[in-house]
């Protein structure tokens, strides 16, 4: 590996014993994957908060001890807490002191405590063309994907060595060639005036990453979305049901004006059309329960609510009330609550029973008491964590009928 | 009989081969407090992995596998040696971090795995240099 005279100071312990300690993490890991040199990046956006075991809080103390911070603009992605809501937890005392201990671990390395999976929504999204070190599935493919910022798929304990370096190994998704689109999707069969449904945006995610697991693929024949929101829907039911760190839409996303754009001119490896009975199929497998059925609450914003979301929801919840005493979860970053809350929307949706969730997410933590009857959520990443997790049974719908379904007590559909 | 490798975490151990049919997600795939394969869509699973040489093809799935098996080092139930015919970077960092953290050192050396057996005694040495062998 070729390695600068400042990284290999650093290597050396020239800016602080931790930071020289990433650096050995980072060119052990780059000699593995075969890059044969660093790039400087922009900003990097770190999942290390969620508490897993000993270790990883160990390695980030033994950072600190090390007096290493980060060298760029650093986020940090959702914890095991809602540090501001610490009420909600139903956490054991113990884990829940570690677990606060990590986050707070980070923030002494000098990372923004931003706390939420959608980074890209913050202050800190970055450009066009930008070089970045991101951690967390969903964040990764919207960065690569509606942005065109570039960063590889990082996770535990190399995220963290990206940002206190600076540097990110001059490999895969940040380099030109491997950006090329390698799978072509083809809608096929819909009616021409097809609305831009967010379960559709679901659908085709959940195919496209079963299909091409970490192969770039380019969509061609997607509804022009509403917003960014479905873009995002998308990418993180890709990133959930395979490992899909890239996605090219023709027509929508900015890498891909034309389909030969997508493909840099070539020919794909494989091209699958994906029909109406597909896109049925595929949101069939996010329901355990049929119509019908009784629910206990709805869980929403995974990934994190954006401001337009909270929005459409307060419009909702104005034509249709829900049932009293069933809860309104919804995971949001810490600066997207305080943005509505200054828009006087909080109030308003606390009396419908809006519990807002803020720094960690309800399927990755104990938050939700109600796990008798069947919880209903718009996201096809929730529906499919969830189950699993925290030992629940779970519908999908649209937004339209998750709020048309609470208003009634039980499962309606169809009402988008 | 010995075999030439390229180390990606220097150590050294010994011990009997467990023998991988298919690669394993650690993440998901091992109970990390007993080094068990947990994992019900494997064909190994319900062995276990502490104490053992680790061979396998390659690595697969979740990049949490690399702090499952740091955790795992740190608990003395992860492999004491793992063989990879092909080089997986989620698990040299790993191994990485247990060496940095604990002082333990799992080696990792990536080498032809073809005529290993499940059973056989391995014994492995990794330099810090990049240099490997394995005895079988």
């Amino acid at each position: 590996m070729q390695l600068s005279d400042v990284e290999e100071a650093m290597l050396r312990g020239a800016v602080s014993p931790g930071a020289a300690m990433a650096m050995k993490v980072l060119v052990a890991f780059s000699d593995a994957v075969g890059a044969g040199s660093l790039l400087p990046i922009a900003g990097a956006h770190v999942d290390g908060c969620l508490y897993h075991g000993e270790a990883s809080l160990d390695f980030a103390e033994a950072l600190l001890r090390g007096a290493a911070r980060v060298a760029v603009p650093t986020t940090l992605n959702v914890g095991s807490i809602d540090l501001i809501h610490p009420e909600l937890m139903r956490l054991s005392g113990d884990r829940q002191l570690r677990a606060r201990r990590l986050m707070a671990a980070h923030e002494e390395l000098g990372c923004i405590p931003s706390f939420t999976c959608a980074p890209y929504q913050t202050l800190f999204r970055p450009s066009f063309g930008d070089q970045i070190a991101w951690g967390e599935s969903n964040a990764i493919v919207f960065a690569n994907s509606v942005i065109g910022a570039r960063t590889e798929r990082y996770g535990d304990f190399l995220d963290l060595c990206c940002a206190i370096t600076g540097r990110a190994p001059a490999q895969g998704l940040h380099l030109d060639g491997n950006r090329r689109g390698r799978v072509l999707f083809r809608l096929k069969g819909f009616p021409d005036a097809t609305r831009a449904a967010d379960s559709l945006f679901v659908a085709v995610g959940m195919i496209v990453g079963h299909r091409c697991r970490e192969l770039v693929p380019v969509i061609e024949g997607l509804p022009h979305p509403r917003d960014e929101d479905q873009l995002k829907a998308l990418g993180a039911a890709a990133a959930t049901f395979g490992a899909v760190g890239l996605f090219h839409a023709v027509g929508i996303t900015p890498e891909a004006p034309s389909r030969a754009a997508a493909l840099h001119g070539g020919t794909p490896a494989a091209t699958l059309d994906i029909t109406p009975d597909d896109i049925r199929d595929a949101l069939g497998r996010l329901s355990m329960v049929p119509e019908g059925s009784p629910i206990s609450a709805l869980c929403l914003g995974t990934p994190h609510f954006s401001q337009t979301e909270w929005h459409r929801l307060a419009q909702l919840l104005r034509q249709s009330r829900p049932k009293p005493g069933l809860p309104i979860y919804v995971n949001t970053a810490r600066a997207t609550l305080e943005a509505i809350r200054a828009e006087g929307l909080l109030d308003e949706l606390a009396a419908f029973g809006v519990t807002p969730v803020v720094d960690t997410c309800t399927y990755v933590t104990a938050i939700v008491r109600e796990l008798d009857g069947a919880i209903m959520t718009n996201s096809g990443k929730w529906a499919h964590y969830a189950p699993g997790n925290i030992g629940c049974r779970v519908a999908f719908g649209e937004l339209e009928d998750c709020i048309a379904s609470a208003s009634a007590g039980l499962i309606v559909r169809g009402s988008g | 009989m010995k075999r030439e490798g390229r180390a990606y975490a220097a150590g050294s151990a010994s011990g009997l081969a467990l023998v991988l049919s298919e690669p394993l997600s650690l993440f998901g795939g091992i109970a990390v407090e007993t080094g068990e394969i947990i994992d019900n869509a494997h064909p190994d699973r319900g062995k276990t992995v502490s104490g053992r040489i680790l061979v396998a093809a390659g690595g697969r799935g979740s990049s949490s596998s690399s702090a499952v098996l740091a955790e795992a080092i740190r608990l003395g139930t992860a492999p004491v040696g793992i063989v990879l015919a092909h080089v997986d970077p989620i698990l040299v960092v790993g191994c990485l971090v247990a060496q940095t953290l604990y002082r333990r050192y799992v080696p990792l050396i990536v080498c032809p795995i073809e005529g290993i057996g499940e059973g056989d005694l391995l014994a492995i040495r990794c330099d810090p240099c990049g240099s490997a062998e394995l005895e079988l």
